[in-house]
Parts: structure tokens; C-alpha cells; sequence
């Protein structure tokens, strides 16, 4: 735990807080499930805290209780949360009310969700101070211009006028940041506010969330997954699994001399390399000047060219609206091109999915972001896995279930999850699941469209080595498309940076991830957090691209 | 499944189908009277011999209850199965294909829906031939433009899902795709539908039967028997109310049994999305 100060600046203090819930099993009596005990800790006035673990681990939920709130049966059984000596867990409706939105406020990961789109975002950021009575408006509206400005929102003085589909996902998050800001609270609660953010718009959200809360010397308790994001913002780190602390110490402490082995996991995620092939002259699968676009006449992708030899990796990065999940609609024909032509063994590909024949689709198989929507939740992980095989092989019977079983073994499952159905695998487990159906069609590519960003550190790395692994073994190659630069050093052998839907740079991964950079790449590189403390403000004095226009 | 995981209220449901259907089935064996036979006065109250009285010819009302759950429940199961086939079959088809098959069905239904279901059914059933059949195949098609409004909205949300997609690229025809990938995870939906339309097929049996186009006398259905006695009502005679009474018991447990299909169909496990 970190040195203690003296009481007198201690704004929030949590004492051995306990969170249950009650769920309900099909068919059997409903259980209570513990999904907090005995987390304790101390936030002093002006002081960030991060709160990082992987989902499930209670970080959200010991993030409400601070606003002595539990999210849909959640329920706060024990313990205290003292904020200002004074414990908010016993206060009625009304106590809580004038808490609230007031003294502690709440900044939510999806601020698209979260911002009525009926009502201008000025009306909707000085809202809670009305409410409260802490401002007249023309305060407020003074209040609300000031922070407008520390957050760097373009046009301060009428951003407000807009509304909620007027601006984009990162001016969206930081103008909620500015509606938790606005009250003049003593603690915000930031729950993962990057997370559904691409990177080069992250590190501005980032430094606007930085700043502010320095100018206006409010604590916040920052939640997170990502250990390098919190490291940039936070004082102390605490370190939560399975609802219990594992490690509480200062974020100098956390990354440099981490005492717990899942810490150090934590720590040292994402830094596996691995060196390109030295022989890249092959070409197994070819795309040639493609350009494509939707019914409507907006174009997506102009003149794109890239190719990829057998058996090797090749890494498509962009951020969102960059075009790269297009091109693997395009590769699999569920998109025909309007120009271009893609050649995969030699032959060239037919443009649209209905003209492909069942060997050419078998050839090429693909694996989605969210495993949960790729496969069908009415079939088990027999039946999902055995499909192809029916399919395209013809087997049935003894033979089948011999090779499923192979297949799951091969994917580092047991036989134990055969007549699971998806609903009853984990994360991971889903993502395995989907794999081995890509695998039992004997594909000589598979198109991964950001397989492991759904997914909590460690176990995304454990879906990479898989790959890695699988890859060795039957020589499959992959498109990999991703928005995170460490995957792409992990895995790649050659890499395309797409940016509006053209090919930025594209070569071998130790000359496109090399200086010289064009503005986009650098921007790119600079943008992905580094475990290292001090890295936003390093980052912040080199950028060379303006950032207004995120 | 086992059986000690089905509600209370399940239980009722089937036991209510299952009396109707076993009457259905055994009406010659267990009513105490033929169908048509006078038996004694008119609107005798219940009672004596007649356990429910006698109606306006002076026919047994049990025993007419009894042979009316045959035609009844017939006729309209018969209309719901065959209603829900051919909208489910279309609008499937319409939401897999999409373009213009899509859209030739859908207006096309539009079109249907826009006349008044009872002055269609009317019309034609006074053209064509007094057959059980044709009332059937005539019910089973006006209640069709329903399920496919239905039938169309789920498998366009599900059609669109990634695992669809995913079947598509396998190179999936559209039997697999729509019976395969979309029918088992639109089925919670289309369960409660097929209970609310079972419940509507009856009623619209009744009326259709009261307006003297549906089952025709001296056959007996519960619709007819509540026009057939509708007068007694005037005098204080509660012969209608039985045969009325019969057909809410029927909706009402055809329903109970509906929510809990649907309950366990949605469940937590090989549940859709919330999981």
C-alpha cells in the first residue's frame, strides 16, 4: 500500500468493500455470487488511482460503488466508501442524490451511448449543475466554455450548439469528460473512456483527460484494462482479479518492480517479437489496384495493391474507417470490387462470392472479431467445428467426431467442450472455437479480422501464440487486420498501413515499422501506449500532426 | 429436458390440451348423446341427464361441446400449422434473398393486408364451394400475411448476423442458411406468435361460424354453438356462455404452454446475443 498522508487530504477512502449479486442458473435455485471482497483503498483530493484487471475482475463495479451504486442486481453488502470522512453506502435516496452528479461524477466508456441525441451537448454538459443548484446558467455556460477549451474541443465557443451525432466518437468523449467536469466535483469516475477509441484518437483523449485534471485538481479513479494507458494518467495502481486485490502501489512501483506474477504477466504482455521471414518473394494470394465501394456510391477503397507469399503473415493496420475490414470483404467476395482483380495459387479470383466454387471458398476461411456473433448460439461446438467437414469433406459419423475432437486438441481444448454450446464458453475459449472451424475446412489462408481486440491482454496473447503455433504446423497463411501495432510486431511478416482507404506504405515488417515514416505511420507508432511512465508527455512534445481535427 | 423443470403453470396448459384433444379424438365414445339427436326440451337448465343442459333444438350441450372440440380445434390447428408454414417459408425466403424477391413478397403481402381480413374471407368463402378445406386453406392464407410480417422482421435481424455470414462464405445454400442458421434462433418470437394465432384461428373460426360461413349445421363448432344460443341469452339462459367459455379455456392454455416453450427456447443456454 502507498505511503500514507495525513488525513486531512484524504478524499475517498474504501474499507474492505464487499459486492454481491444474485444470478439465476437455467434449472437450478438462484445462488448469490460474491463479485467484490475485502478491497480497500485510499484516494487523496487531486490524486488519480487506476483501477485495472481483466473483465470480470469488479473493476467497474468497484468504480460505482464510489457513487454508492450497484448496476442491475448488484448489490453492496458490506464494508464502507468514506468520502470526506463520511460513509456514502449509508446515505438514503436523497443523500445519495445530492452525491451524484454533483460531488462524484461518472464518465462511461461508449459516450455515443451515453449522450441523448436529441438535446444540444452544451444543455446536456451543464445539466447536472442546474440540477444541483451549484450554478445559475450563465455560470455554468462560462464554466462549461472554460473546460471546452482545457479539453482542446475545436471551436469552444460553439460546440455546445451541436449535437451528439455532429461530432466525432473522441470530441464526444472528452465533451463528457467535460460534463463530469462541470459541476466542479472532488472525484470522477472514469470508466474505460479510451477503450472504444483508435489509438491516434485515444492519446488526444488521453492528454485532454490529463490536463484537465491537473488544471482543475479533481481526484478521479481511472478504469481500465490497458496496464500502459493507466500508467500514463495515474498516481496509484491497484491491480484487481477475480473481484480481489492482487497488487496496490504506486504506478512507479506497479510497472517497474512488480511483486505479484500476475502483475509482472500484465507487464510484460505484448512484447513478444518475432523476426520476418527473410524470403518473401512468393506470391500466394495477389490483390491488384482494387478500389470498391457500397451501393450507394461511396467509395471505400481506392487503388489498393498488395500481395503475400505462402505460409507467411501479412498485417493490414488502420484505424476505424480505414478501409481494411472492407478489403477482406472484398478478398472473401462478399464485396466484388468495382476495379482490380485478386489472384490467389495463380489463378485469379471470380469477383463475386455466388461465382466462387465450394473448393475456392474452402481455400480461404475467416475468422471475425467477435467470436460470439460468428457463431451460431443454437449449435454446438461439435456441430460448429463439423460443419465444414460435412461440408467440404463429406464426413459424418465416427470419422467426423475423431476429426473434431483432433481439431479441439489442436486448438488446446478438450473433448470436454464438444456439446458445449457457445454461450457456455469464455471469451478465449469462443475465439479457439472459431479458429478450429477455419481450420477444419484445410485452408491455405485465413482472413483474421481483429481476432484478439475483444479480448483481455493475457488471453489474446494466448490466441496469437495459438496462431503463431497453428501456423508452424500446417503452413496456413493469414491476413491479419488489426488497429495494435504490438500485434503487428508479434506476428507479421509483411505489413500495409491503410489510412482513408488507401495503402499508405506497405513491404516487409522491418522496413515499414523503420524510419523513414510518412506523417500517418509515424503518427500511428507514436500514438500506441508504451509501459513506460511518462511516455504521453515525451509523445505530446514530438507530435508532429495536429490534433485538433480528431 | 426433465419433467420437474416444468412450471406449474405449464402443467395446466397441457392438461386443458389434452382434455380437448382426447374429446376430440373419443367423441363418439364419451359423449352420452349423438351430435345431432334431440334429446329433450329446448334450453333445459344443466342438470339430471344433461350435465350442461340442453341448447335451442334441445340437443345435449356436453354432448355437442364435445364433437364441436373435433371440428374446432381441427380446423384451426390445421389453419395455424399451414399459415405458419407457407409466411415462414416466404418471409425467410424474402429476408435470405432480399432485392427484388424481397420486395415482390412483401408488397405483395402488403397488398393482401390491406383488405379487411373478415369482408375478404366473406367474399371468397361465399364464391367458392362449401368446402372444410377450402375454409381451412382460406383461413390458413389471410392469417399467413401476418406470421410473414413477423417472419420476415426476426430473420432479417438474425440474417445479418456474422455467423450467417460466416455460413455464406462456406458456400451454404439457402435451405441450410434459412433452416439451419435462421429457424432455430427465430423460433422464441415465432412460438409466441404461433400461440397468440392458434387462439385467433379459433375465435376467427367462430366468427366466421357465427356469420354462417364457417362450419355449417348441423355439425357442431363452438362458434356456432354460441350463435346457435345466443338468443337464450335474452332470457337469462346461459347456454352461449359455455361454448364461449370452452374456446377462452382452449386460447388460454394453448398460451400457457407457449410462454414456457418460449422461456426455455430464450434461456441462458444456446440462448441468442445476451449471453
Amino acid at each position: 500500500m502507498p505511503e500514507s498522508s495525513s488525513a486531512k487530504n484524504m478524499l475517498l477512502s474504501v474499507r474492505n468493500l464487499k459486492i454481491e449479486a444474485t444470478s439465476y442458473p437455467p434449472g437450478e435455485p438462484p445462488k448469490t455470487v460474491t463479485l467484490v471482497e475485502g478491497v480497500s483503498f485510499d484516494l487523496e483530493k487531486g490524486k488519480v488511482l487506476g483501477l485495472i484487471g481483466e473483465s470480470g475482475a469488479g473493476k467497474s463495479t468497484i468504480g460505482l460503488s464510489a457513487l454508492a451504486y450497484g448496476r442491475g442486481g448488484v448489490r453492496i453488502t458490506g464494508g464502507q466508501a468514506l468520502l470526506d470522512g463520511k460513509d456514502i453506502l449509508t446515505l438514503d435516496k436523497n443523500g445519495i442524490r445530492s452525491i451524484r452528479g454533483a460531488r462524484v461524477c461518472y464518465v462511461a466508456q461508449s459516450a455515443a451511448a451515453a449522450f441523448n441525441p436529441a438535446h444540444r451537448l452544451g444543455d446536456q454538459v451543464i445539466e447536472a449543475s442546474l440540477r444541483h443548484g451549484i450554478m445559475n446558467r450563465e455560470e455554468a455556460k462560462k464554466r462549461a466554455l472554460y473546460l471546452f477549451r482545457v479539453l482542446g474541443l475545436p471551436n469552444p465557443e460553439t460546440f455546445g450548439d451541436r449535437y451528439p451525432h455532429q461530432v466525432s466518437g473522441g470530441q464526444l468523449q472528452r465533451a463528457m469528460t467535460a460534463m463530469a467536469l462541470c459541476p466542479n466535483p472532488e472525484l470522477i469516475v472514469f470508466d474505460e473512456p479510451t477503450t472504444a477509441l483508435d489509438v491516434t484518437t485515444q492519446i488526444d483523449v488521453l492528454a485532454a483527460i490529463k490536463h484537465a485534471i491537473e488544471e482543475t485538481h479533481t481526484a478521479a479513479l481511472y478504469i481500465t484494462h490497458d496496464l500502459a494507458v493507466v500508467a500514463q494518467i495515474s498516481d496509484d495502481i491497484m491491480v484487481l482479479r477475480h473481484g480481489k486485490t492482487v497488487e496496490y502501489g504506486t504506478t512507479q512501483q506497479i510497472i517497474e518492480a512488480p511483486k505479484e506474477d500476475y502483475t509482472r504477466a500484465l507487464v510484460s504482455v505484448r512484447q513478444t517479437k518475432r523476426d520476418e521471414a527473410p524470403d518473401q518473394t512468393g506470391t500466394q494470394l495477389k490483390i491488384e489496384h482494387i478500389s470498391a465501394g457500397y451501393a450507394n456510391g461511396f467509395k471505400v477503397l481506392h487503388d489498393v495493391s498488395m500481395h503475400l507469399p505462402k505460409g507467411q503473415t501479412l498485417a493490414i493496420v488502420g484505424e476505424s474507417g480505414s478501409g481494411k475490414s472492407t478489403l477482406a470483404r472484398v478478398i472473401t467476395g462478399l464485396l466484388p470490387p468495382t476495379e482490380g482483380r485478386i489472384t490467389f495459387e495463380g489463378k485469379e479470383l471470380p469477383r463475386a462470392l455466388k461465382g466462387r466454387s465450394n473448393d475456392e471458398l474452402r481455400r480461404i476461411q475467416m475468422i471475425y472479431q467477435m467470436a460470439d456473433t460468428a457463431m451460431n448460439p443454437r449449435q454446438t461446438v461439435r456441430d460448429i467445428v463439423g460443419r465444414p467437414l460435412s461440408f467440404y469433406f463429406g464426413m459424418h459419423g465416427a470419422k467426423k467426431t475423431a476429426r473434431v475432437k483432433e481439431l479441439l486438441d489442436q486448438i488446446e481444448m478438450g473433448t470436454r467442450f464438444l456439446d458445449r454450446y457457445p454461450a457456455e464458453l469464455s471469451g478465449g475459449q469462443k475465439q479457439r472455437v472459431a479458429i478450429a472451424r477455419a481450420l477444419a475446412a484445410e485452408p491455405e489462408l485465413i482472413l483474421c479480422d481483429e481476432p484478439t481486440s475483444a479480448l483481455d491482454p493475457l488471453v489474446a496473447e494466448g490466441i496469437l501464440n495459438l496462431l503463431l503455433k497453428l501456423q508452424e504446423e500446417t503452413a496456413v497463411s493469414y491476413v491479419f487486420i488489426t488497429h495494435d501495432i504490438a500485434i503487428v510486431r508479434a506476428i507479421a511478416d509483411s505489413v500495409a498501413v491503410m489510412h482513408r482507404g488507401k495503402l499508405v506504405r506497405f513491404g516487409p515488417k522491418s522496413k515499414v515499422l523503420a524510419p523513414p515514416f510518412d506523417d500517418y505511420t509515424d503518427l500511428l507508432l507514436k500514438s500506441v501506449p508504451e509501459m513506460e511512465i511518462g511516455w504521453l508527455e515525451r509523445v505530446l512534445k514530438t507530435r508532429r500532426m495536429e490534433s485538433a481535427g480528431n | 429436458m426433465n419433467l420437474r423443470s416444468i412450471p406449474l403453470s405449464a402443467w395446466i396448459g397441457i392438461a386443458g390440451i389434452t382434455i380437448a384433444i382426447f374429446c376430440a379424438l373419443f367423441a363418439p365414445v364419451i359423449a352420452p348423446f349423438g351430435e345431432r339427436e334431440v334429446v329433450g326440451d329446448v334450453w333445459l337448465p344443466a342438470g339430471g341427464d344433461f350435465l350442461l343442459g340442453t341448447d335451442n333444438l334441445g340437443r345435449d350441450l356436453l354432448s355437442r361441446l364435445i364433437y364441436g372440440a373435433r371440428t374446432t380445434i381441427f380446423v384451426a390447428l390445421a389453419a395455424t400449422v399451414l399459415s405458419f408454414s407457407l409466411g415462414m417459408i416466404l418471409s425467410f425466403t424474402a429476408a435470405v434473398m432480399g432485392g427484388f424477391v424481397d420486395q415482390f413478397f412483401s408488397r405483395f403481402n402488403d397488398l393482401m393486408m390491406a383488405i379487411p381480413t373478415l369482408i375478404f374471407a366473406l367474399v371468397v368463402l361465399a364464391v367458392l364451394p362449401q368446402h372444410l378445406w377450402i375454409l381451412i386453406l382460406v383461413m390458413a392464407v389471410l392469417d399467413s400475411t401476418r406470421v410473414f410480417r413477423i417472419g420476415r422482421a426476426v430473420a432479417l435481424d438474425v440474417a445479418v448476423m456474422e455467423f450467417v455470414e460466416a455460413a455464406r462464405l462456406r458456400g451454404e445454400g439457402s435451405t441450410w442458411i434459412i433452416f439451419r442458421e435462421i429457424l432455430p434462433n427465430t423460433l422464441s418470437p415465432l412460438l409466441a406468435e404461433f400461440g397468440l394465432r392458434f387462439a385467433f384461428s379459433i375465435l376467427f373460426l367462430s366468427t366466421l361460424s357465427f356469420l354462417g360461413l364457417g362450419i355449417q349445421p348441423p355439425a357442431a363448432d363452438w362458434g356456432g354453438m354460441v350463435k346457435d344460443n345466443k338468443d337464450g341469452i335474452i332470457f337469462g339462459i346461459s347456454a352461449a356462455l359455455i361454448p364461449g367459455a370452452a374456446i377462452a379455456t382452449l386460447a388460454i392454455c394453448v398460451n400457457l404452454v407457449v410462454d414456457w416453450l418460449m422461456k426455455r427456447t430464450s434461456s441462458l443456454k444456446g440462448g441468442r446475443g445476451d449471453a
